[in-house]
């Protein structure tokens, strides 16, 4: 034996000893904490204003006809609205998915093209186009038309995931196709269409472009109208106050509809995707509903702007202010999208990395005010700027934050989505082939990250740059956003030279809408 | 000179006590499997030794140098550990070229010649080195693993149920293919695990866990045949337990007289036998007793057993090879081939 070197090997040199203190956990615990904390605001506003008015005072503006009326009014439009764009939203979702309907996949994409024109453009593309264009069915079916697609994706995205296992089990218990859809199918689509529909539901309270454009009074209108016409604060604030009231009505009616309910597939294994059902003689007929809506929802504003653009020719893009308003908006965007993520940074590295009870309650904190209206938010940082910290009224800097509370979960759904692309097993890989954790960081997790994290940056971006509500109230004056320099323009009715912001916010929006089909489509698999 | 030296190592979360006062040794180039049923803390000493994990007591030296003394902790970048997870850990945005030069020097002069040979010590093609992870079959990508952790040489391997998640027939050559690398290679490695049949044909040196304390460590034969209670001789396979009066020399029982070491103790006591250590046979001498059950398990059967002594029943199963398989109502007489053992008296 030669080997005997291991004898005298030199003694290896002793190792850093350091106690793991777990700063970073608790650095971002303390963050998101903050953070929550500012994402309360609104809800504390609401409660403030309640209390500080007083029982008699708020009775009194809350018990009145014009109170009433906005009330039925926006029951009204709940009630033409979701059943409606349930019905075609299952319609839709079964023909592009189940079906062997001609371009299935394109139609899909049609489905989904809706989402890039925002809500008070597509009205404004029927308005200008029927000048008489009023009231409650109006409402309904603008209203139908913007946000089919909120149904249509969930709706679509579980109707792929279902196990046709279940469907053959039901035929084999002697089910017809028809008994099928009803028993088995319809009853495993209930999380999306309830989901949906909160989604669809929430928005019809918050929207305020639409229904000023159409002339259809809802409590966000009014808030907005009491707001600017007298900066009446306490009846602004009340109807604010029953506004919220109104969207907690309608979580709860989901919530209860929704019940216990949790659909998963028992058993182990990828399930295989469905056969699709062959149409026969309805192959083409069927082309139509798909066609007919796009036609609605998308042919109409197209037909609207190229007229407008076509009768001014080529000096309407001319305008000095377009391109003034255009760099506004994208650097609004930029910011409120850097904001919004750093925001959610914290949240979203503690609800994948350290998940429990303490973090489920913040991340509820931080997901919140996405079911707010934005009228809401808006006149909760009003209040509080005007009264604790004046020179903070009007500032770019409350607009930002604005946009960050409105935006905040979308920012923590991306961004969760992006850290958990990066499990601990391969940080700790990392450093058990000798990286540190800076090293670590920048050849592991952020390569993982990245993709995530842009994703959601850009997703708040696009819903910044489309974003009307809060920017009126909250902008500094003489702030040119396309939407607020739009809606200068059409307020005046100068709808020509209005058509190019619109042009661009839909061009601005596109990536959203594919960001959006592409992310349901990849939820299937995951 | 000793290689891995863990000492009353406990660790807590809140109320649960994950480690309780653990020490073990390692010897140099031995291949150890800690073993326990889920939650018994297996994969947290693991982590402790890895430095992902810090104790709340107890020192952990390899080589002589500390790793851990209490909660203070050298990090896990400077310990020359190297680790294969259940799924592997492949860094998915890497190639598989990637991923193993990912602990190299990025000066290396020859590194792909490097590379190579790591493939081929692993048994795989080099010309898988462009392939992406999710491009590999999981036996292939926990290989690449392998490969990655082997290629900054380190002084001590440690997996984590490394092969639970590879498929039944796969699992055993992807074992055995892990065990000859890395006795090749001379590495001390401690494989946790809770199969306790990979356990036994991998280690040389086995310690099982329960509860956070380690119960017994030694020769997967010697704890097999000699362990120290019931649950551990339950754990490592199937046992058959009989009340015995301690003699003089050996035991008797139902059975009648067997061989036995009783350390000088006297009174009464447990005895376990192995169902494989019973040879049935149609006459006497032996137990008289009728087949109640067989289970056919192909080379195997295993054989309930029911005999009737002094108005009191005893059932017990038999394993027997099935060239001998009996028929249900014959009537057989047991007899015991080696020696019983007298487990230790609890407490």
């Amino acid at each position: 034996m030669t080997v005997s070197l291991s004898l005298d090997a030199p003694a290896l040199p002793a190792l850093p000893l350091r106690r793991q203190r777990n700063l970073a956990g608790r650095a971002m615990l303390l963050l998101a904490s903050g953070v929550a904390l500012c994402a309360l605001l609104p809800l504390g506003f609401i409660l403030w204003i309640a209390i500080e008015t007083g029982w008699q005072t708020a009775l009194a503006l809350i018990w009145r006809p014009r109170v009433g009326e906005l009330l039925a009014n926006t029951l009204l439009l709940e009630l033409c609205t979701l059943p409606p764009a349930i019905g075609f939203a299952l319609a839709l979702a079964w023909l592009t998915e189940r079906s062997d309907m001609p371009g299935a996949k394109f139609l899909s994409w049609l489905a989904v093209a809706p989402l890039a024109v925002p809500a008070f453009v597509q009205s404004y593309a029927w308005v200008s186009l029927f000048p008489r264009f009023h009231g409650l069915p109006a409402a309904a079916l603008v209203s139908v038309l913007a946000y089919l697609p909120f149904l249509y994706l969930p709706v679509a995205a579980q109707m792929r995931r279902l196990d046709p296992e279940l469907e053959h089990a039901a035929a084999s218990l002697g089910q017809s196709p028809r008994r099928i859809f009803l028993r088995v199918v319809l009853p495993q689509l209930r999380l999306a269409i309830c989901g949906g529909s909160l989604l669809v539901g929430l928005h019809l309270l918050a929207e305020y472009g639409l229904y000023a454009m159409i002339r259809f009074d809802t409590f966000t209108t009014a808030i907005i109208d009491q707001f600017q016409s007298s900066y009446n604060g306490p009846a602004a604030n009340m109807l604010a106050g029953v506004l919220v009231l109104s969207c907690f009505g309608v979580i709860g009616l989901e919530w209860l509809l929704r019940g216990g309910a949790r659909y998963a597939r028992i058993g182990s294994g990828a399930p295989r995707p469905a056969p699709r059902r062959r149409l026969g003689a309805w192959r083409w007929p069927a082309v139509t509903l798909p066609i007919a809506l796009a036609l609605l929802g998308l042919g109409v504003p197209a037909l609207t702007l190229s007229r407008w653009l076509m009768a001014d020719g080529d000096t309407i893009w001319r305008q000095g202010a377009l391109v003034a308003s255009l760099a506004t908006t994208l650097g609004y965007a930029a910011a409120g999208a850097l904001a919004a993520v750093a925001a959610a940074l914290p949240m979203a590295w503690l609800s994948v990395r350290a998940p429990n009870r303490a973090t489920r309650f913040l991340e509820s904190c931080h997901s919140y005010p996405g079911a707010l209206p934005g009228v809401v938010v808006a006149l909760a940082l009003v209040t509080v700027t005007v009264r604790i910290a004046l020179p903070l009224y009007q500032t770019v800097a409350t607009v930002i934050l604005a946009y960050v509370l409105m935006f905040l979960p979308r920012a923590l759904v991306g961004l969760r989505a992006g850290i958990a692309q990066v499990p601990v097993e391969l940080e700790r890989a990392s450093a058990s082939l000798g990286r540190n954790p800076a090293r670590t960081l920048l050849a592991v997790t952020l390569p993982l990250a990245a993709p995530g994290v842009a994703a959601a940056m850009a997703l708040v971006a696009m819903g910044v740059a489309t974003e009307l509500t809060a920017t009126l109230l909250l902008a500094p004056n003489g702030t040119q956003t396309l939407a607020t320099e739009f809606w200068a323009l059409t307020s005046e009715l100068d709808y020509a030279k209005a058509a190019p912001y619109a042009v661009l916010m839909i061009l601005l929006s596109l990536p959203m809408t594919a960001l959006l089909h592409a992310q349901a489509r990849r939820s299937l698999n995951a | 000179m000793t290689q891995l030296v863990i000492s009353d190592v406990s660790k807590r979360y809140g109320a649960t006590t994950a480690l309780d006062r653990v020490s073990l040794t390692v010897e140099p180039g031995s291949r150890v499997a800690i073993v326990g049923p889920s939650g018994s803390g297996k994969t947290t000493l693991l982590r402790v030794i890895a430095g992902f994990e810090a104790p709340d007591a107890g020192t952990v030296v390899l080589d002589g140098q500390v790793l851990a003394d209490g909660p203070a902790i050298a990090p896990a970048h400077l310990r020359r550990i190297g680790s294969v997870t259940q799924d592997g850990a492949l860094f998915p945005h890497l190639d598989v070229a990637g991923n193993l030069g990912f602990g190299l020097d990025g000066s290396e002069p020859d590194r792909a010649q490097r590379l190579r040979e790591l493939m081929e010590l692993v048994e795989l093609d080099p010309a898988m080195l462009t392939r992406k992870p999710h491009e590999l079959s999981g036996g292939q990508q926990q290989r690449v693993a392998l490969a990655r952790a082997l290629a900054r040489k380190p002084a001590l391997m440690l997996l984590d149920e490394p092969f639970s998640a590879l498929d039944t027939g796969l699992r055993e050559s992807v074992r055995q293919a892990v065990a000859r690398v890395l006795t090749r290679a001379g590495i001390t490695t401690i494989l946790v695990t809770h199969d306790q049949g990979e356990a036994l044909s991998f280690a040389d040196q086995l310690a099982v866990m329960r509860e956070g304390k380690l119960v017994q460590t030694g020769s997967p034969y010697e704890l097999y045949w000699r362990p120290a209670d019931i649950e551990t001789a339950l754990f490592l396979g199937n046992a058959v337990l009989f009340d015995a009066r301690i003699e003089t020399v050996g035991v008797s029982c139902v059975l009648g007289r067997l061989a036995a070491e009783t350390g000088g103790r006297s009174g009464s006591g447990t005895i376990m036998l192995r169902p494989e250590q019973f040879r049935l046979s149609p006459v006497g001498p032996g137990l008289e007793a009728g087949i109640e059950d067989i289970d056919f398990r192909g080379a195997q059967c295993v054989v309930t057993l029911l005999a009737t002594q002094g108005g009191a029943e005893t059932r017990f199963t038999a394993q027997v090879p099935s060239v001998e398989q009996p028929q249900i109502g014959d009537v057989v007489f047991v007899s015991v081939k080696g020696p019983a053992f007298l487990l230790p008296s609890a407490g």
